[in-house]
């Protein structure tokens, strides 16, 4: 009895993984559908933000520490990684004056 | 305590939707602040899971640091007044089915998993700062003086890449 009625009270663990499979599609279509790159950035950070969450969701439900100190390591790499990225956008910017990717074809082909 | 089901329905509803909102908005300041908005709601779900000291941390971090990172860079690069650059309407469509595909494919793949849940979240004590702090400094005390390493490089990187005379 109070096995069922824990199970009611628990949000199951697959629900963590559909919302995170969901947030994880959107920024794909975003890098894919957008030109400008600071929002192509943006839906990459939102894509690093469903995997972190589904990490710690696995961390809290399996009851070990490792898998959300992993997640802080994730978010300072994220965050070093933000400030390089946009100082090379800006540099880009200066030297190009624009940011739509169509236009930084040069190391395509 | 059926009150945190629905609280976990609302939080991925907001969630969801302001991700959707960086994509269809125009401009890219209104995208930086539906990102934003997509961020505290991630944080909601930590707090849900009973990882407070994840949620600050993360609360900080993207909505804190990245977030005006990202705000300046938009007032920077003057983006409003260029415009946005729309995409061919094949490409849209073509992304969006895409990822409509990738996401079928990820539940269809994660839906057929016996996941066993060993504990419940809310009853936990491993997200708690005295806990994690503990297995921090204990177990991973290397990995985190060595972020510090990546810090400053990325400092110097930043200041470096922003220099105006070095091209």
């Amino acid at each position: 009895m109070s096995g069922t009625l824990q199970n009611m009270q628990i949000i199951p663990l697959d629900y963590y993984i559909f919302f995170c499979s969901a947030l994880f599609a959107i920024g794909v279509v975003g890098v894919l559908v957008k030109r400008n790159a600071l929002v192509i950035f943006m839906s990459i950070e939102l894509m690093l933000n469903s995997a972190n969450l589904l990490l710690a969701a696995f961390s809290a439900y399996r009851n070990d520490p490792a898998g959300q100190i992993f997640v802080f390591f994730i978010m300072v790499v994220a965050a070093a990684e933000v400030a390089i990225g946009l100082a090379l956008l800006v540099m880009i910017y200066r030297s190009t004056h624009t940011i739509d990717i169509n236009v930084l074809n040069k190391l395509k082909w | 305590m059926i009150f945190s089901r629905y609280l976990f329905f609302i939080l991925s509803f907001v969630a969801i939707y302001a991700a959707l909102k960086v994509l269809i908005s125009k401009k890219p300041m209104h995208s930086v602040l539906y990102l934003t908005l997509a961020f505290f709601a991630i944080a909601g779900h930590y707090i849900l899971l009973n990882a407070q000291f994840l949620a600050v941390v993360h609360i900080i971090v993207y909505a804190g640091a990245i977030m005006v990172l990202f705000i300046y860079t938009v007032m920077l690069l003057n983006l409003n007044i260029q415009g946005e650059f729309p995409k061919s309407k094949l490409a849209k469509i073509a992304s969006a089915i895409a990822g409509g595909l990738l996401l079928m494919t990820l539940i269809a793949v994660f839906r057929t998993y016996d996941l066993k849940m060993a504990t419940d979240p809310s009853l936990n004590q491993i997200g708690l700062v005295k806990n994690l702090g503990k297995v921090l400094f204990e177990e991973y005390y290397l990995p985190f003086e060595l972020s510090s390493v990546l810090f400053l490089a990325a400092m110097v990187g930043a200041v470096m890449l922003g220099k105006k005379d070095i091209y």
